[in-house]
């Protein structure tokens, strides 16, 4: 599968929510592969991908978490400079406008992995591809 | 159709009642001159003799009674009968200050029973209802009312008081309660809790809903009516008068009907205490003309009311006040705007929010300022910042349309604002605190 899910979590800014909800994820066995925190003076929105897609819905859901799941695109970025230039670069050519961006940390050597969300995924994945870049897919994502 | 409890008062022409308010009101007038001290003190210092009181067109002559005047003379001071011909109390939340405690003759009792029966007649209620009363039971007139006037009726009374929502919802499926009688935020939260449980109005049998003791929008009512597949009723009464059933809403759904033959009405401007004309909006005053024990005169609620006096559909002849337009105590003034929470409210269900919400007033560098917590749904979400933000933004746009002056929004989750059982508390007013 080329997409892959990422959970996006609304964490209001009280002391303790993040380690609440990450707790809460480790405490049922899930890794979380990578994550990524845009915030706010009131709330954060936590953008994480994790190994077990379905039982993290599952989880947050029965916890009454408030949270999105959405697909997003994984690129395998060569480790050089203008890497990820390249890749945006492809997207820019196809007119297509990337929402927010963030990457894995210490995966393959030579290679960084990085996370794009995008409104149109199928012309982005075809963008990428006419570019030669390398697609993440969601197992390799998740089983890291 | 038994559409009506009493038949002959609530469809009496004006002229017969007018005069049974009149004959009422001169006797009550004789009886609190001669057995309440207190309001004897302020009709000498007014100058009114009982004698000038001879039908309601002397209403006006008479001296008002304020909540301050019930703090003053808590708690005996304004007691009309010997303690020992009462056989019951019932006392308001004093959440907006010290209690008033009400004193009630077995005549009085059954008096606002019945009041509150007329008012779950007119909702549909007959001997064959399952009346599930959900109002907090004890010194609350909300359950003791509601619970009385559905013994009166002949329904199959659940005396289930609030809380234990599960509970209630068990309750409702097993034993099939026809009615529910609350206040709206907790019949709302029933509603939501229903849907969360995965089930839907057809899993219940409820037809009606009586709901007072707060102020609700019609928006309110709406969702209320549809997630629990019912209609609406709403209510209306004060623990200073007897309780819920001072008035209420027939079929129409266009303003409550007022037991006027026990609850006489004015509207009066309240800077000058003047009488105002039908249809004028100002300060809604009660006169209890047929209470024994606690008779007040002219009490003056602080609910901001018009009355309109009509044909209704229903056939009812009984005059009407539309919903209280916001209540002195509610009204906070913002940068000097008159602000109430129901102004809030609508507009946060206008744009698609539960109205579930926190109100929290401050002064920060001599400036006054407006936050108002807001829950935002799994749906309403989004994993883009800006959408998010967005949100905010444009409530906060229609919020200022509203009410002229830009309040700060915060999206919370969901259930993150506690839900009070009984009376939703809306506002934290911390100016007070610095002061």
């Amino acid at each position: 599968m080329d997409t892959i899910k990422q959970f996006s979590i609304f964490v209001e800014n009280k002391q303790g929510k993040m380690a609440e909800v990450t707790r809460l994820l480790a405490d049922a066995g899930i890794d979380l592969r990578t994550l990524s925190l845009a915030d706010t003076r009131d709330f954060g929105i936590l953008r994480i991908i994790v190994n077990d897609p379905d039982k993290a819905e599952t989880l947050l859901h029965e916890n009454g978490w408030t949270f999105k799941v959405t697909s997003v695109i994984g690129i395998k970025v060569p480790d050089v400079p203008g890497g990820v230039a390249s890749v945006l670069e492809a997207l820019n050519d196809a007119d297509l406008n990337v929402e927010y961006m963030y990457a894995f940390v210490n995966r393959t050597p030579g290679r960084a992995d990085t996370i794009i969300r995008v409104d149109d995924e199928t012309a982005a994945l075809k963008a990428l591809r006419d570019h030669g870049i390398d697609i993440l897919t969601a197992e390799e994502a998740y089983d890291a | 159709m038994a559409n009506y409890w009493h038949e002959d008062i609530e469809c009496m022409d004006l002229a017969e009642m007018k005069k049974l308010q009149s004959e009422r009101l001169v006797k009550q007038v004789q009886h609190v001159y001669e057995n309440v001290p207190y309001y004897r003190a302020k009709m000498d210092e007014k100058g009114v003799k009982p004698a000038d009181i001879q039908s309601v067109d002397d209403l006006h002559k008479l001296p008002f009674l304020s909540k301050a005047d019930l703090r003053e003379a808590y708690p005996y001071g304004l007691l009309a009968k010997p303690l020992t011909e009462c056989v019951r109390i019932q006392s308001t939340s004093g959440t907006t200050g010290k209690r008033v405690v009400a004193f009630y003759t077995q005549h009085d009792v059954d008096l606002w029973e019945d009041c509150v029966a007329r008012a779950i007649t007119a909702a549909g209620g007959t001997s064959d209802d399952v009346c599930q009363v959900a109002y907090g039971y004890g010194l609350f007139t909300g359950g003791a009312g509601l619970h009385g006037g559905s013994h009166k009726v002949g329904c199959l009374t659940l005396p289930m008081s609030s809380g234990n929502t599960e509970r209630q919802i068990q309750f409702m499926r097993d034993l099939g309660s026809t009615i529910l009688c609350c206040t709206p935020s907790y019949a709302a939260y029933i509603g939501e809790t229903l849907h969360e449980m995965g089930l839907t109005p057809d899993d219940i049998s409820l037809k009606a809903g009586i709901f007072g003791a707060e102020p609700w929008t019609e928006e309110m009512r709406r969702t209320i009516e549809k997630s629990l597949g019912i209609k609406a009723y709403d209510i209306y009464g004060l623990t200073e008068t007897s309780g819920p059933g001072v008035a209420f809403e027939c079929s129409e759904q266009t303003g409550m009907h007022i037991n006027e033959d026990h609850f006489i009405p004015e509207i009066i401007d309240p800077e000058t205490g003047e009488v105002l004309p039908e249809g004028s909006i100002g300060e809604l005053v009660f006169t209890a003309v047929d209470k024994e024990a606690f008779p007040l005169l002219r009490y003056r609620t602080r609910d901001l009311c018009k009355l309109t006096r009509g044909k209704c559909s229903c056939g009812r002849t009984l005059i009407k006040m539309c919903k209280p337009m916001g209540r002195s105590d509610d009204m906070m003034i913002i940068r000097g705007v008159n602000v109430f929470p129901s102004q809030i409210e609508t507009v946060l269900i206008e744009q698609g929010y539960a109205p579930n919400y926190l109100i929290e007033v401050d002064r920060r560098n001599n400036s006054d300022t407006l936050d108002i917590s807001v829950e935002m749904s799994a749906e309403q979400f989004s994993d883009k910042m800006k959408d998010v933000q967005d949100k905010e933004k444009a409530l906060a746009g229609a919020i200022k349309t509203m009410l002229g002056i830009s309040p700060k929004v915060h999206l919370v989750s969901p259930k993150s604002i506690t839900r009070s059982e009984g009376k939703a508390v809306r506002v934290i007013d911390k100016r007070k605190l610095h002061d």
